[in-house]
């Protein structure tokens, strides 16, 4: 998680992708690599959110250990060796945005979010032109009960952005996680409809924050849900003031 | 600042099982990290956990109703129907399930005509599954009522439960 200290951090060196790079103490893997340019993708992970290490695409390799970390929830070392881009990582991230796909029912050309979605850019960006991976085809439903938004459980990834981002900075932890496994699903309050819900705000903050379609806006057409995420990076910085 | 706590909510009804479940709060001093042990009681005076109770639990110990309810429904020990007079827990982790319990499961669902994590229409008998009893050298295993039983045959497990049912 990034944060704004105001105390001096002692400086740590160490080399990505055969690049050096420094960053400061407590700074993760995943922080120095955007810095430095550096692309590692990530869909649990969003800047000014607590991180969970949950989605694990942001997984790398660091020389002498034999386990993938993930870089989101990782702290830099002195003198570690980061590869970011090797051939097994780029096979289990393409592995992982399969199991993504399969596991809900993501219909991009019917979709909302299709071209704002960060789920299918990812998918084009790693290069999965194929699924090999048998689809669940889950039966899972949508909630438009709200008056304002609708949640797609069809189209969610369980990367708890959501219920970070109400519990974190809007303060009302209306979102969690009910179930397991493949029956897990993100609920709202009592897993009673999103419109009955009587910790929900109204922020809106969930939707603009949904890396997929599963939050969207209500009259929106195919493509046309493009989100705002401008508000997260001031409204973090300015509960840490606040909180001291 | 909602700081003012240690102090019980109105109880649900006048049912003295309430008292159990607050005493238990009180025992914890209503803090928020005592959710699973209240829910335990819960559990434990009601055989189930329901809505209003997750609901009472929640606001009395200001933990949000979303994260009260996701606990409830994560741990398989917790659950939101009426139990039956009698629980069979088949065993469906690794060993067991190439040991067969698929089958001994499938012979239970038959011969009660219900599904597994359903309950008998007379109360009789509830079927669940679990991911793993920690006895996979007696595979393929089952609880009956709290009791384990290993190297289980589904005609075995069909009898047992049939037994309950003619009670």
């Amino acid at each position: 998680m990034k944060t704004t200290t105001q105390t001096m951090n002692r400086v740590k060196t160490l080399k990505i992708d055969d690049r050096d790079v420094s960053g400061s103490e407590h700074q993760t893997i995943l922080d120095v690599a955007r810095e430095n340019d550096i692309f590692i993708p990530t869909l649990c992970h969003i800047d000014g959110l607590s991180d969970i290490g949950a989605c694990r695409l942001c997984v790398v390799e660091i020389k002498g250990s034999g386990k993938l970390v993930p870089a989101c929830a990782t702290e830099i070392q002195e003198g570690m060796e980061v590869f970011t881009q090797t051939e097994a990582l780029a096979k289990y991230r393409k592995l992982i945005l399969e199991m993504l796909f399969t596991e809900g029912n993501h219909i991009c050309s019917v979709c909302v979010s299709n071209g704002h979605c960060e789920l299918q850019y990812l998918a084009a960006r790693l290069g999965v032109d194929h699924v090999h991976l048998p689809y669940l085809h889950q039966q899972r439903t949508v909630d438009a009960s709200h008056e304002r938004f609708i949640v797609d459980h069809n189209r969610c990834i369980l990367c708890t952005r959501c219920v970070r981002v109400c519990d974190e900075i809007e303060g009302a932890h209306t979102w969690d996680v009910t179930g397991r496994g493949t029956k897990a699903r993100v609920i709202t309050d009592l897993n009673q409809p999103w419109g009955t819900s009587e910790t929900c705000t109204g922020c809106s903050k969930c939707v603009h924050i949904c890396p997929t379609g599963a939050l969207v806006e209500k009259g929106k057409s195919v493509a046309e849900m493009s989100k705002r995420r401008e508000f997260l990076p001031y409204l973090t910085s300015m509960r840490e003031k606040n909180n001291g | 600042m909602l700081k003012t706590k240690s102090k019980s909510l109105p109880l649900p009804s006048d049912d003295r099982r309430w008292q159990l479940v607050n005493a238990t709060m009180r025992r914890h001093g209503y803090e928020a990290d005592a959710l699973i042990e209240v829910l335990h009681s819960v559990q434990s005076a009601f055989g189930y956990l329901d809505r209003d109770a997750i609901q009472f639990v929640a606001r009395s110990l200001r933990v949000p109703l979303s994260r009260a309810y996701g606990v409830a429904t994560f741990y398989e020990h917790f659950t939101m129907k009426p139990k039956g007079a009698h629980t069979c827990v088949v065993c469906m982790g690794t060993a067991c399930y190439i040991k067969g319990t698929p089958a001994i499961l499938n012979g239970i669902e038959t011969s009660l005509s219900i599904h597994e994590g359903e309950t008998t229409a007379d109360s009789k008998v509830s079927l669940l599954s679990a991911r793993c009893l920690g006895a996979c050298g007696m595979a393929p295993a089952a609880v009956f009522d709290g009791e384990m039983v290993g190297k289980l045959s589904t005609e075995d497990a069909v009898a047992r439960v049939e037994r309950w049912t003619t009670e």
